[in-house]
């Protein structure tokens, strides 16, 4: 099979346009009785289901939470990147297009990036249309801020939550929808299959989670926009119940995986305390725009603050090294998420970390206080104001405008961030890979589509930051309610499917025993531990630096993991109630070879990029060393039985627009 | 660190028919746990002695998403203001504490297993009119409309909302009115949500009466308990919509 991205033809700035005016479109008397399953309802899951709603399709949407407004897209804090140009500082959607695919160290399609940069200043005006609360200024008018990676300030922002606001509105227009009629909604409903027939997405199998039944759903197309698979690491900044299992089981039955073993490690995370822990908290990127993050230039001072010996604030000015803005004085703390996390990575690898687990670095918002703080100073007419007061003025305005965050802060850790340093390090956040998608969001899987994180298509490498929220809503609004026009327009002749037909009981029975097989070991290992093997698994092994042998290593110790599961892994109770734990073990079982598959792309990537750095490939300088030559693909893996070597099809990248070249932030 | 023993004293109901009790569980955590993390210390022991860990909900564990929910020693997410379940961190406790946990009580949530509730009333709710109706793509542009910086942060303020409950499990009478009222405030204090503000009132209010929530006796218990310290005065703003809108205005829903 070819792998073919359908990239339109034209100038790259005319594709987009020029496609949505000639491509197939199904006529309204023709939608009612047009079926689409949305999976997932986070940005890119809401904001399509409502806008197929709106279209006047016949949408069924899901999600395995209480309520739509639950996905994980609620917890994105700094915000949504949009060429809007309102501070008149050189932005276009030429430079979004070109910071972003540049972030993604050329390793995803123009078209698709350039579309999303084209479609980003519509969503910002869709959102504030929703009642979405943005950042303003005296005059009323949008705020915004910078983010990682980029020269212009083109970040809105609601706070520190502005993925809960924009889920809120995405959510609310779902809701409005739900009212209306022309979505039905299934909370507490999980994707556990997909139904093929005769090759074609046509419906899915999904689990009542209150009842544990397992029911049957038809539909012309089928969306997952189900997320990333970042907890495939145990400890990671996704919430709890993210998971592969849509997007898995859709490889399972065909869909190909691209680019797995592109993983983003967000580098300002709160660090790991103890053995126990859950989760990872992530600390706003936009935090780098008034941190400074530095480490003890002495290992003997780094040695006494793990200690407790000494405080960061007893090492004078010329003793720390502020290694971000020494290694890369252009971009400085704002260098994007890939390159910020592994300088420190490396900083504490030489013995520098600054907790006790010696895998910290301090993020400084002292010359941030005093220099807003002599700025607010002066603007009340105190140009006298001693140093206390200076830095009473400072603290407010970081107050103002990261107080959540430090509130945040303070909570987990007991610190108060406005007099001590906060420590970070970096976790594990996003997932660049996903579902291989060509550019009508469609999987190699005829009518089975995959939006936002779910699929891997706008972020290459590596994601810039307050893009994610982007793609999501991108996807979401702008681009998937037209482009899955272009199947269904052939698909109006076809009538409403049965669920009683064989395909559906034959994949719902394949469900049954998956659930039964768990419940049927009966050992003496808990779903948990085997998540947190695995978990560590990956982060030492494929997690910010990798190489051959390691990956090696790692492939087998899955393997003997997996197996060490099916023999001994204990889930209590039945399938045929409310049982959280069966939930966690089909989860889990999914991530032990979702994992296996991310080793494999790794091993098979001989260079670095992006998140991707295989410590054999690298410049003397420790920077990724990229190879255009042999590796200016997409890795689509396709599944081919259990224990088998998955098959790489490669999707050329062609770049006639950018010129790639060597990412350099100094 | 800090190592504490505790006794839980926990709820547990295995389904909406079965009566519930409340049962004892030693478990041993320490200080810099959070709380959710302690009970998956105790969950992980109930499965080694293959005993049914107990059910509760969590997801994000960040304080945003809204599904944790309990009530810790008669508090809904426990003693610390202005924080979820999942924000709340062991050091808050003593060693030796007995610590009781309990589902959100309200007749319009009613319990699923162990400490997990229905909360689908307040999906219902806000599907009757917490919305603004806009289509995708008809839109202005964004800096069409300029809003005063404090009106914005005022609406936000309000949409700080997690749609947890914890407003409803605090007051006496189970009302939800600091949730509907939240909503109500962020639409009506913009100028995108004060076409449809008047018919938007009356619908969500009417439906909050129809899922069996309580009336509001002004304890402001609500205001005391939410872990996103949405103020009471958005009640108040919500009576004042309210009977505008019911008194002399053609809209009535």
């Amino acid at each position: 099979m070819t792998l073919d991205g359908k990239i339109p033809a034209g100038p790259l700035t005319e594709k987009w346009t020029q496609y949505k005016s000639s491509m197939p479109i199904v006529a309204p008397n023709n939608k009612r009785n047009i079926e689409i399953i949305v999976v997932g309802t986070g940005l890119a899951g809401a904001a399509a289901a409502a806008s197929l709603g709106e279209l006047g399709y016949a949408v069924k949407c899901f999600t395995f939470h209480d309520s739509p407004r639950r996905a994980h897209s609620i917890a994105a804090q700094g915000g949504i990147n949009a060429a809007k140009n309102y501070r008149n500082d050189g932005d276009s959607t030429w430079r979004l297009f070109y910071d972003t695919i540049k972030g993604g160290d050329y390793r995803a399609r123009e078209a698709n990036v350039y579309r999303l940069a084209e479609v980003s200043a519509a969503i910002i005006d869709q959102a504030v249309a929703q009642g979405v609360p943005f950042a303003r200024e005296y005059g009323g008018l949008l705020e915004n801020r910078s983010f990682g990676g980029v020269q212009v300030s083109r970040t809105f922002y609601a706070r520190g939550q502005t993925g809960q606001q924009l889920l809120i509105g995405a959510y609310q227009s779902l809701s409005r929808q739900i009212a209306l009629g022309s979505v039905e909604m299934y909370n507490r409903h999980e994707m556990l299959d997909v139904v093929l027939v005769d090759g074609k997405a046509r419906g899915i199998i999904a689990r009542n989670l209150v009842t544990g039944k397992l029911e049957r759903f038809g539909a012309h197309a089928v969306v997952l926009a189900t997320g990333g698979y970042g907890n495939v690491f145990y400890l990671s900044t996704n919430a709890m119940n993210c998971n592969v299992t849509a997007a898995w089981r859709a490889v399972r039955r065909g869909a190909y995986m691209g680019n797995p073993c592109f993983t983003q490690i967000h580098p300002t995370c709160i660090p790991q305390y103890g053995e126990y822990q859950s989760k990872l908290t992530l600390m706003s990127e936009s935090l780098r725009n008034d941190g400074r993050v530095w480490v003890p230039k002495k290992k003997e001072d780094a040695q006494a603050i793990r200690e407790g010996k000494k405080k960061a604030t007893d090492i004078a000015e010329g003793d720390r090294d502020y290694f971000l803005e020494r290694r890369y004085p252009a971009f400085g703390n704002l260098v994007p998420r890939d390159v910020a996390s592994r300088a420190a990575k490396v900083a504490c690898d030489e013995g520098l970390g600054v907790v006790p687990t010696g895998l910290g670095v301090f993020l400084d918002f002292a010359s941030a206080i005093e220099r807003y703080g002599k700025s607010k100073a002066n603007s009340i007419g105190e140009h006298h104001a001693d140093k206390a007061r200076i830095v009473e003025l400072g603290e407010k305005v970081v107050e103002e405008k990261y107080g959540n965050l430090f509130e945040m802060y303070e909570k987990i850790t007991g610190e108060n961030p406005y007099k001590m340093p906060m420590k970070i390090y970096p976790a594990v956040h996003y997932t660049m890979g996903g579902l291989w998608v060509d550019y009508n969001l469609q999987t190699n899987v005829p009518g089975l589509f995959a939006a936002g994180e779910c699929n891997f298509s706008d972020h290459g490498a590596n994601r810039l930051g307050a893009s994610a929220l982007m793609q999501g809503l991108a996807d979401g609004y702008f681009v998937l309610p037209y482009t899955i026009g272009t199947y269904l327009a052939n698909d109006i002749r076809t009538p409403k499917f049965d669920t009683n037909r064989e395909e559906f009981a034959a994949t719902e029975k394949e469900v049954r025993e998956r659930l039964d097989s768990f419940l049927g070991v009966q050992g003496t290992q808990s779903v948990e531990s085997f998540h947190r093997r695995l978990g560590k698994i990956m982060w030492d092994y494929c997690g910010m630096s990798r190489t051959a042998e390691g990956l090696a290593k790692a492939r087998t110790m899955i393997r003997e993991l997996r197996e060490a599961f099916y023999k001994d892994v204990f889930v209590p109770g039945s399938a045929s109630e409310f049982n959280p734990e069966l939930e966690k073990a089909h989860r889990v079982a999914d991530f032990l070879e979702m994992g296996e598959l991310m080793i494999v792309d790794a091993l098979e990537r001989n260079e670095s990029c992006g998140g991707h750095f295989r410590e054999e490939y690298q410049t003397p300088e420790g920077e990724a060393d990229r190879d255009d030559d042999n590796y200016a693909y997409v890795a689509a893996w396709e599944y081919k039985g259990w224990g088998e070597d998955p098959t790489l099809h490669k999707e050329p990248l062609i770049f006639n627009d950018v010129h790639p070249s060597k990412r350099s932030y100094k | 660190m800090q190592t504490m023993k505790l006794k839980l004293k926990i709820w547990r109901q295995s389904g909406p028919n079965d009566k519930g009790r409340l049962e004892t569980y030693p478990v041993e955590a320490n200080e810099h746990m959070s709380f959710l993390e302690m009970l998956d210390v105790l969950n992980e022991s109930l499965i080694n002695e293959r005993k049914t860990p107990v059910a509760f909900e969590h997801d994000c564990r960040e304080g945003i998403c809204g599904t944790c929910n309990m009530v810790i020693n008669g508090q809904p997410h426990g003693p610390m203001g202005g924080t979820t379940t999942c924000q709340l961190h062991m050091r808050h406790f003593k060693d030796g504490d007995t610590i009781v946990i309990e589902p959100f009580r309200a007749r319009a949530f009613p319990v699923i297993r162990d400490l997990v509730v229905d909360r689908e009333a307040f999906e219902r709710i806000i599907q009757a009119g917490g919305y603004v109706s806009v289509n995708t793509g008809q839109a202005q542009d964004a800096n069409a409309i300029p809003i005063e910086k404090d009106v914005a942060s005022h609406a936000f303020d309000a949409a700080a909302c997690i749609g947890c409950g914890a407003c409803v499990a605090a007051c006496p009478n189970a009302s939800a009115m600091l949730f509907v009222s939240a909503k109500v405030s962020h639409l009506a204090l913009l100028p995108q949500g004060k076409v449809e503000a008047k018919k938007r009132v009356q619908a969500m209010v009417k439906q909050m009466d129809l899922e069996g929530f309580g009336m509001c006796s002004n304890v402001t218990a609500c205001e005391a308990e939410c872990p996103k310290e949405i103020s009471v005065d958005n009640i108040a703003r919500m009576n004042r919509e309210y009977l505008s809108s019911v008194i002399g205005s053609e809209v009535q829903v």
